[in-house]
């Protein structure tokens, strides 16, 4: 990457990593087709772009069964510099996607010879930390770098079996002050999106009409991290973050957690179910590996 | 250097510092040109101009070092850990810890530690209460209670940094004796003690204070800033702990923050429990409400106790009214990760690399940086044994210390297992 003189990194430098869901379940069920969708995403691709001449862009694609790197703006050669015009993105990124989707499907054929579909849901944990590692990697570069934040497009429903992993994600996120914006184009809201955004200091919203979308995506997502502070963005209502117990999957707000494992129990048990550990007495020996059930419950 | 010598002899004491345990005429600065000779670890290659220093190699083997330490200790990569803990911090304030071989001297280096140790601490172990004890002219004192707030203890800790008098080892352990028999049952308890000083100095005997810790199952560590001593050894074999003495001030914060991740638990030491909590709901944005913390009415943003109705304004904390412990979802799922830990990645040997069947990937799974062909040098690429992605150094130390997740096993479907959720 060529090193920019040090004037022209304003405050409102941004990297921004935009994670594609592209989930053939969810958008063969959408009212907005994916053609239309890709169309809104490329001009506000293309408008971030413009807003600042060192702007940096990377899409990563998540998909039923795997995740994959779609677009770098930082490597692509530009000869439309000589022209005077900015060198196209479209033709790169959308030959890039639809190879990705053609390898996703294919595995996706794979699959479904040897097990039955279990899940619909996109592999969201897989390209978060996809994002985080490159993310890492742009801090490791240097003291002259841009901000970073993370934007899920989503359309998908969250995958409880996921839930560990995106919450790691979250706090590394956290951590490294990387703000996760979520705009979720599904159906019912998406908590773990939610959860997201409001522990990261993202914005989280569901657009009205998707016929739109370039709209809200242009006016609330491609702010940049310096300007947010004054600018009014949609705030976040009602994020639940109250616990489901283990047996009966029934959201509680007070409950009685295992010491052991923390594992979340919504009446007095004698014993955990998890790990094993009998309450009230000294434990004898420790949990083996195989008492430590893992358990998948449907949300 | 001549110069240090030449006043040595002359016997004036000048305004250098005390370096104990050195040779002990050499000051800080100096030492760095006299012991460590940095500009001996360049080297020139076969024309005669400098390789640059390879750093990242040496950080990495250092890294790997530690993590095969750490699971060493454990046959399954599930062991049990003490993830609710009470931990007392007792910081060693007498003389010795005004001495200046730490720049600008010990007590100062040891409350910065300390304060990025309480942060991290509370990162880690969200559930977990924390307190501090100083040691001063003999005495031992309370500096906070054990609580679940990091801005009141490093609050506390830094309006009181002044040393004197002796220390005394006994009459803290009796201390954080007396108030660590008050927590639950369930609760691990620990004490990290921060030892300037070369000698304690006792009103009683000492091995009783240590039988009678070791019989109320507390944890005791040690961290000797200036050399190994006797008593702290015998504490913290007695007591399961760790003992260790910090080189310098890089040195001395590693073994801090090594303290910061659950230990493994030692199963005879806390009953397992049940505990109540409750996962109260934010209140809505223009509510008005007493706050029970501040005792002063406040607009909108808090949380209310499921049990008793109060208003608190931040998780996770300990309701004031009803005495129910106040948590949220996330703060439970920040101590998954000590549960179902990542292995660690292999390095890729250079078999492997070197031979030309292979189709190596050529870049980071993680990062996309491209991964060099190596000749004759080592593998500067690791791999995961799961899902056989390889990725850079800094995306192995990345991931393993912050992320908790192979990206590579987290984008494939076929190679995930179901784990346990809440949601």
């Amino acid at each position: 990457m060529p090193s920019a003189p040090t004037k022209l990194y304003a405050d409102d430098v941004s990297l921004l990593v935009v994670l594609l869901d592209t989930n053939p379940f969810f958008w063969s069920t959408s009212s907005l087709p994916f053609s239309k969708f890709l169309s809104h995403v490329l001009s506000f691709l293309n408008s971030i772009l413009l807003l600042n001449q060192i702007n940096q862009i990377v899409v990563i694609a998540t998909g039923c069964n795997s995740c994959d790197y779609i677009y770098d703006s930082s490597l692509s050669t530009n000869p439309g510099i000589e022209n005077g015009k900015l060198p196209a993105l479209c033709s790169e990124l959308l030959k890039k996607l639809e190879d990705f989707v053609t390898r996703d499907e294919q595995l996706n054929k794979q699959q479904s010879q040897s097990l039955p579909p279990t899940t619909t849901s996109s592999l969201l944990s897989g390209s978060l930390s996809m994002a985080l590692c490159y993310i890492q990697r742009v801090f490791r570069s240097g003291p002259l770098h841009p901000h970073p934040r993370i934007l899920c497009v989503q359309g998908s429903s969250d995958g409880p079996e996921q839930y560990v992993a995106i919450m790691n994600s979250i706090f590394s996120a956290q951590r490294s002050m990387v703000p996760i914006d979520s705009c979720y184009i599904g159906s019912n809201n998406s908590a773990f999106l939610q959860q997201a955004s409001y522990i990261t200091g993202g914005v989280y919203q569901k657009p009205q009409q998707l016929d739109g979308l370039f709209q809200y995506l242009s006016t609330v997502f491609a702010t940049d991290l310096h300007s947010r502070t004054f600018l009014q963005l949609p705030k976040s209502v009602g994020v639940d973050f109250r616990a489901s117990c283990f047996c009966h999957k029934k959201t509680i707000d007070m409950g009685y957690i295992c010491s052991v494992c923390l594992s979340i129990f919504c009446k007095h048990h004698k014993k955990c179910s998890t790990c094993g550990s009998v309450f009230g007495q000294a434990q004898t020996d420790v949990a083996s590996a195989s008492n430590l059930k893992r358990k998948t419950p449907e949300s | 250097m001549n110069n240090g010598n030449g006043r040595r002899l002359n016997g004036e004491t000048e305004e250098d510092d005390d370096d104990e345990g050195s040779e002990g005429d050499l000051d800080a600065w100096e030492r760095t040109y006299a012991d460590e000779r940095s500009w001996e670890s360049l080297q020139e290659d076969e024309s005669g101009l400098l390789r640059p220093v390879d750093n990242k190699t040496l950080y990495h083997a250092q890294y790997r070092r530690r993590i095969r330490s750490l699971s060493s200790q454990a046959t399954t990569s599930r062991i049990q850990k003490g993830l609710i803990r009470y931990l007392y911090i007792v910081v060693d304030l007498s003389r010795a810890a005004a001495e200046m071989d730490y720049r600008p001297s010990r007590m100062a280096v040891v409350a910065k530690h300390v304060e990025a140790f309480i942060r991290e601490f509370f990162d880690q172990n969200p559930l977990s209460q924390l307190g501090l004890v100083t040691i001063k002219d003999g005495i031992a004192h309370c500096l906070t209670d054990l609580g679940g707030s990091p801005e009141s203890h490093v609050k506390a800790l830094m309006g009181k940094l002044e040393c004197s008098g002796e220390s005394s080892l006994q009459n803290a352990l009796d201390l954080v004796h007396g108030y660590l028999n008050q927590i639950p049952s369930y609760g691990h308890r620990e004490v990290l003690i921060l030892y300037s000083a070369l000698s304690t100095c006792d009103p009683g005997d000492i091995l009783e204070t240590i039988q009678k810790c070791k019989k109320s199952k507390m944890r005791c560590s040690v961290i000797g800033l200036s050399a190994e001593i006797f008593i702290c050894k015998h504490l913290c074999q007695e007591t399961g702990g760790s003992y260790s003495v910090a080189m310098d001030e890089s040195h001395f914060k590693e073994l801090i923050l090594e303290h910061a991740p659950p230990p493994p638990a030692i199963a005879e030491f806390a009953i397992a429990n049940l505990i109540k909590m409750g996962f109260p709901q934010r209140a809505a944005e223009s509510s008005i409400a007493i706050c029970s913390c501040h005792k002063e009415a406040k607009v909108g943003g808090g949380y209310t106790c499921p049990r008793c109705k109060a208003r608190v304004c931040e998780l996770p904390t300990e309701c004031r009214i009803c005495g129910l412990t106040l948590i949220s979802s996330p703060h439970l799922a920040r101590s998954y990760h000590h549960l179902f830990p990542i292995v660690p990645f292999d390095e890729v040997s250079s078999s492997v690399l070197n031979d030309p069947h292979n189709r190596l990937p050529r870049s980071c799974f993680g990062c996309q940086q491209s991964l060099p062909n190596p000749g004759n040098k080592p593998s500067l690429r690791v791999a995961c044994p799961k899902c056989k992605q390889h990725f850079c150094l800094d995306c192995d130390i990345y991931i393993h210390e912050s992320l908790h997740n192979c990206p590579g096993c987290e984008s494939f479907r076929h190679s995930k297992t179901p784990i346990a959720t809440e949601e």
